[in-house]
Parts: structure tokens; C-alpha cells; sequence
């Protein structure tokens, strides 16, 4: 049998997209000590108020701005929660994750139950035909923008600085004057919108519809991606296209006669336990930043 | 504008804040429930009320909550040890899996045997569930957060390869299961009621728990591994084998939920079977405190309104997805409100008689942020063993 390997490649990079864009985000969160998995449901949302935009203005473009605004909500909600109230992060990410599927599997159902699939706008492939240069937009926008900027600006700017000082010591970083409440606030809702980015790929480029359960955990994965990637950019990067081959693989495989025998559930389970067994192998003896997990309140 | 740590806090102030918070629930959902055209004061009859004004209701209430209280108790249990098992939905899903094995494949024993050993299995299919999370954050402090919840879609997959490979139904063809024997049935509680004994296992889990919790040396170990997990450490608690037993349990007792669900209400193994109960089972356990009598009592909220929820969506048109957010929404209101009561809000600068500030605490000697945490907040005790090594 001959291995289509450009074909696996090319869909590597597709399938890793989204999740690019929302582990950056979640790294970013992270990064100043909070652990959001409200990401599950910020993806959600994001890819159902991106279909939502699309459908009614026919434009993708503008569906992704109304992602980014989903994304930027979602990520304040958290950072109330979080930043300001300081409630538990576990509980609060699993109940905003909740919250935003419920409201957004509610609307779907309200504005689009019954009747067939609402097909919208969606974004071309740029440079067909060329294999695996044929790539969605964002997909481009993620590996060629996104991924050095945000590795430039977490390691190099003032906001970079600043944020990782209240991720590993908020104490320290109030007494030297960076303000910790806003700092947070700023990367939950910049992380929100990326996440919401990558949720509304699912629907803009991948399908041009909505289905529930869409996300189905890939969230999760990301949040596993961060912590095998040890906070740092490259490495996450490197993860999310662990998942995109594997998940490649199991497309390839799926439709090749040696595993027709193989259920195929079995198959799109592999990617999700090639992610647990890297965490198992990389993610032992991680260093978590300092104030993970931990909100801060001046005394 | 600041925030102040009360100095005293009014013995009304937890009811209170609760009460404020069902308030803003209420006001925040009122919107969507407009939006989908109904009188928000009619869905919240519809929601709470109307579901335990007759029989037939209640025994729905009791039917929705079941599995709720599994999981709740089952994610309370390992959340009060500081471990957050965030995998009751794939526990729950094993459980159901493995309680279906001899219902397949022993149709043929009575219900004497049939029931112990379905329900032994749902248990053991849970546990087996939730060893490898449970394992790997002791041997190699993995974060369980992450493993657990990665298992959920996992185990959702094994359900839905079963029910399209081995397990098709073998007379209509759809990816249900077949029946199971007539012995793996349980009973009915009140002949002519969908209310089976699954809910009596639920209730003895509760009162177990909450002996064990309250009136047992073992109880007092869990609840200072979960509430301050470094003192425990130093008083010579094995804080990270107390974590490991309580998530083995923890898996189990999720298990025997998706087990008690396929034996009391379904008889066959079907995808429906995952609502989200798992995920759910954390919203329960949190508006529940982590104690076993609230666990229940959240559980009969969550499922009242649950059955409200189908009820408003058939009556009112209100899509059942309300009920989902009507809860999340309580979740996240309750927990900011029992957070919020600890603070005042004090304008413009300054100190103000009669409160203490958190500087005033930590010279008194106590750590900060100290107001009796309720054990949802102990959030940081889970990660105390990567930090310190």
C-alpha cells in the first residue's frame, strides 16, 4: 500500500490549527497562574457565534470578529471569577464551560431546530492544489503570525514581562508595581478570544456548519498540550501537531483496506491516548508556574 | 475601592449569600427565557414547582437525580481530598460498560446473582477507569485534571464503538445493546414508579459517606489532606495515598451510577445513556459543599430542574438546554456569592472601625486568606506536592 504522506502532512496542519490557536491562547492564561477550563466551552461558543455571524451576513470574515468578541467575553466571565472573586479555578472553568455550551446548543436550537443544516459562508483554501501549502487562512495566520508572535512577546516585550511576573510571583510583581488584577484580565481575555478563534475554525473553514458537540475535547487536549509543552510556545506547537499527525493517521487509516476490521471509534480514540501517553512521558517533574492556581488579593 | 475581610460574619450571611445568588440567577436567565418567548415567571414555575406538585412528578424528580448523586458523591468524595477527578462522565460511562458485560453475555442468572455481580462490575469498571489518572499522579504527579478529563471523550468512543461493533442490537440492527436477561432488572421502588433501587443504593452511598466523613478517624485524615494539605503532610497524614484510595473510590462510585442506570432504567446499553452526568456531577458536588447531605439535596435541585426543563420545552417551548444553564448559572452564582461574603466593599481609602484587614490576620498568626475556606476554595492544596519538590 502506498503512504499518502503529503496528504497525512497537509492534514496535520489542518487538524492542528485550531488547536494552535487555543493552546496559545491557554498558555497565556496560564502563564499569569490561572487555569481556564472554561476552554472547552469558549471554543464552543466560538464556533457556534462564528457559524451564527456567518449565517445571517454571509460574510466569514465577519464571523470571526464575532468569535473574537464571544472569546473576549468568555474570558472576562473567567477572570470575574477567578481574578476579581477569586473562586475556585477548577469550578469555575468546568461551570463556564457548562454555561457556554448549554447557551449555545439553546440558541442553536431556538434560531435553527428542525429544518435541515444551515450551511454558511465559509473560508477557501489558499493556493490549491499545491498539496500541502493548500492551507486555510488561519491556519497560516497560527504557524506564521501568531505562534512567533506570541513566543516574541512572552519572551521579549513589557507585556510579556510583566505577565509572567504575576504568573510566577503576583507579591513580587504588585511591590514592583505591574498591576496583577489587570494583567490577568488582559491575558484571560486574549486567550479567550484565540481559543474562540480556534473553536470557530471547526465551523468557518473545516465544515461552514454547526453540530453539537462540535469541540468534543479538544479543549481538554490543549489544556494537556500546555502542560507537556511546559508553558512555552514552540514545544506547544510541536504537541498540537503530535495530535494533528496522529489524528491524520487515524483519518488515513480509517479508509484503508488493512484496518476496515478496526472499529472506527477506536481509531479516533487513538489521537486522545497518544496525548495522555506524552503526558505521561513528558509531563512527569513539570515545573508549574508559581502562582498557579492561586488568586491574589493585596493585603 | 476596596475589598475588606468582614471581621465578624453574621451566622445569616451563608443563607443570605445564597439567596442573593438564586436572585441573580434568576434575573440573568430571565433574558434567554424571554428570548424564547415565554414568561420567565411561568418557566420558573415550570422549573421548580410544577415538577413536585403531583406524584407522577416527583417520582421523575427521584428518577433524574439518581445518577446525580452518584456522580456528585463521587466527584465530593475526591474533591475533598484535594484530588479533582473531573472524569465522572468517563467513570460513569465505564461503569454502565462494564455492568452491560454480564448482562450480554449471563442473560441466564436470577436476580439474586444477576444484580451483585452487574453492580460489582459497574463499581470495578469505574475504579478501572479511574486507576491510570489516579495512578500517574502518584507515581509521577501528573496533573489528574487533565488526565481524568481526557478520558471522558475516550470512554464516550468505547460506548459508541461497542454499540456499532460487538454490541449492535442484534434484532433491530440500531448500535443499542440487546436486553439484558430478565434478572438484571432493578426493581421498581413503588410498584406502577420508574423509581427503582438504584436510588436506595444512592441514598446508602450518602449516609456512608457522610459517616465516614463525620464520625471517623479516616474522615478526620481526608478532610485535613483536602483542606490544608502541607499541615496535613507534617502531622504525618499520607496525604498522596489518602488521594489514591479516594480516587479509586471516587471511580466507583461513579461507576455504580452508569451500572444502577442501565439496570434500573434502560435494561440495554444505548449512547443516550451520556447526558453529561459526569460533568454535572461536579455542579452537584460544589453547590453541595462537598458534604454528603448536600450532594443530595443539590442532586434533587439539579434534577427537579431538570425535569422541569423537558416538561417547560414540550408546555412552553422553552428549549430544554435552559435547564443547562439555568444550573451552570446557579453554580457560578453560588460560588461567587459564598466567596463575595467573606469581603466588604469599602469606597475610598482607609481603614474602617470594626474590620480587619488581611495584614491584621497574618500578623495574628494566621495564614492569609483565611476565612474557614469553604473546601471549594482549597484549590491549591492539589498542586502543593509538584511545588514543593
Amino acid at each position: 500500500m502506498d503512504f499518502p504522506l503529503l496528504a497525512v502532512l497537509a492534514a496535520t496542519l489542518t487538524i492542528a490549527t485550531p488547536l494552535v490557536w487555543a493552546a496559545l491562547g491557554a498558555i497565556l492564561n496560564e502563564r499569569t497562574g490561572i487555569m481556564n477550563l472554561g476552554i472547552e466551552g469558549t471554543m464552543y461558543a466560538g464556533a457556534f457565534v462564528g457559524f451564527l455571524t456567518a449565517a445571517y451576513t454571509d460574510s466569514a470574515l465577519l464571523g470571526i470578529a464575532a468569535a473574537i468578541v464571544a472569546g473576549l467575553v468568555a474570558g472576562l466571565l473567567m477572570a470575574v471569577l477567578t481574578v476579581t472573586l477569586g473562586v475556585n479555578q477548577h469550578v469555575a472553568g468546568i461551570g463556564t464551560t457548562l454555561l457556554l455550551v448549554a447557551a449555545s446548543d439553546f440558541t442553536n436550537r431556538l434560531l435553527f431546530s428542525g429544518g435541515s443544516q444551515t450551511v454558511t459562508a465559509k473560508f477557501d483554501r489558499w493556493f490549491p492544489g499545491t498539496g500541502v501549502f493548500a492551507q486555510y487562512p488561519m491556519t497560516y495566520v497560527a504557524f506564521l503570525i501568531l505562534a512567533p508572535a506570541l513566543w516574541w512577546v512572552l519572551r521579549s516585550s513589557g507585556f510579556g514581562l510583566r505577565l509572567r511576573a504575576v504568573g510566577e510571583n503576583p507579591e513580587a510583581a504588585d511591590a514592583a508595581g505591574i498591576p496583577v488584577a489587570s494583567t490577568r484580565y488582559a491575558a484571560l481575555m486574549f486567550g479567550g478570544a484565540f481559543m474562540a478563534i480556534g473553536g470557530a475554525f471547526l465551523t468557518l473553514s473545516l465544515l461552514g456548519s454547526f453540530t453539537l458537540d462540535i469541540v468534543s475535547g479538544r479543549g481538554w487536549i490543549c489544556i494537556a498540550l500546555v502542560i507537556f509543552g511546559r508553558w512555552r510556545v514552540w514545544p506547544v506547537v510541536a504537541g498540537a501537531l503530535l495530535f494533528g499527525f496522529a489524528d491524520a493517521l487515524q483519518l488515513q487509516l480509517a479508509i484503508s483496506p488493512m484496518f476496515s476490521a478496526v472499529p472506527n471509534e477506536l481509531l479516533i480514540a487513538f489521537p486522545y491516548i497518544v496525548v495522555i501517553a506524552a503526558l505521561a512521558i513528558w509531563g512527569r517533574g513539570v515545573r508549574y508556574p508559581g502562582s498557579y492556581l492561586t488568586p491574589y488579593r493585596r493585603a | 475601592m476596596k475589598l475588606l475581610l468582614r471581621a465578624h460574619e453574621s451566622r445569616w450571611l451563608a443563607p443570605a449569600a445564597i439567596g442573593v445568588a438564586v436572585l441573580v440567577t434568576l434575573l440573568l436567565t430571565a433574558g434567554p427565557i424571554r428570548l424564547a418567548g415565554a414568561n420567565p415567571l411561568a418557566a420558573y414555575e415550570r422549573y421548580v414547582i410544577t415538577p413536585l406538585t403531583s406524584f407522577g412528578g416527583i417520582g421523575e424528580v427521584l428518577l433524574a437525580s439518581t445518577p446525580l448523586i452518584f456522580t456528585g458523591l463521587a466527584v465530593a468524595i475526591a474533591f475533598r481530598v484535594g484530588y479533582f477527578n473531573i472524569g465522572a462522565e468517563g467513570q460513569y460511562l465505564a461503569g454502565a460498560i462494564a455492568a452491560t458485560i454480564p448482562g450480554l453475555y449471563l442473560p441466564g442468572l436470577p436476580a439474586l446473582l444477576a444484580l451483585p455481580l452487574a453492580l460489582a462490575a459497574g463499581a470495578l469498571g469505574g475504579t478501572a477507569w479511574a486507576l491510570l489518572p489516579a495512578w500517574l499522579k502518584r507515581r509521577a504527579h501528573i496533573d489528574e485534571v487533565v488526565t481524568t478529563l481526557l478520558l471522558n471523550p475516550v470512554a464516550l468512543l468505547l460506548v459508541q464503538g461497542l454499540l456499532n461493533g460487538p454490541w449492535r442490537n442484534s434484532q433491530t440492527g440500531f448500535p443499542d445493546s440487546d436486553s439484558f436477561g430478565a434478572g438484571y432488572t432493578l426493581p421498581a421502588i413503588v410498584d406502577g414508579s420508574r423509581v427503582h433501587w438504584g436510588l436506595i443504593i444512592a441514598l446508602l452511598l450518602v449516609v456512608a459517606t457522610w459517616i465516614v466523613m463525620s464520625f471517623t478517624p479516616l474522615g478526620l485524615r481526608l478532610r485535613a489532606a483536602g483542606q490544608a494539605g502541607a499541615a496535613a503532610r507534617f502531622s504525618g497524614i499520607h496525604v498522596s495515598s489518602l488521594q489514591w484510595r479516594s480516587a479509586l473510590v471516587s471511580g466507583a462510585v461513579a461507576g455504580l451510577g452508569g451500572a444502577s442506570q442501565v439496570l434500573g432504567v434502560q435494561h440495554q446499553l444505548t449512547a443516550s445513556i451520556a447526558v453529561g452526568y459526569g460533568y454535572t456531577g461536579v455542579v452537584v458536588a460544589t453547590l453541595g459543599a462537598l458534604s454528603a447531605g448536600g450532594v443530595l439535596l443539590a442532586a434533587l435541585l439539579l434534577g427537579t430542574i431538570a425535569v422541569g426543563a423537558q416538561n417547560a420545552s414540550v408546555v412552553l417551548h422553552v428549549p430544554s438546554q435552559m435547564g443547562a444553564i439555568v444550573s451552570s448559572t446557579l453554580l457560578l452564582t453560588v460560588v461567587s456569592a459564598m466567596v463575595a461574603r467573606h469581603y466588604r466593599i469599602v469606597f475610598g481609602h482607609g481603614r474602617v472601625a470594626g474590620t480587619r484587614t488581611e495584614d491584621d490576620i497574618e500578623a495574628l498568626g494566621q495564614p492569609i486568606r483565611a476565612p474557614e475556606a469553604d473546601p471549594a476554595r482549597t484549590s491549591d492544596t492539589g498542586h502543593e506536592s509538584e511545588k514543593v519538590q
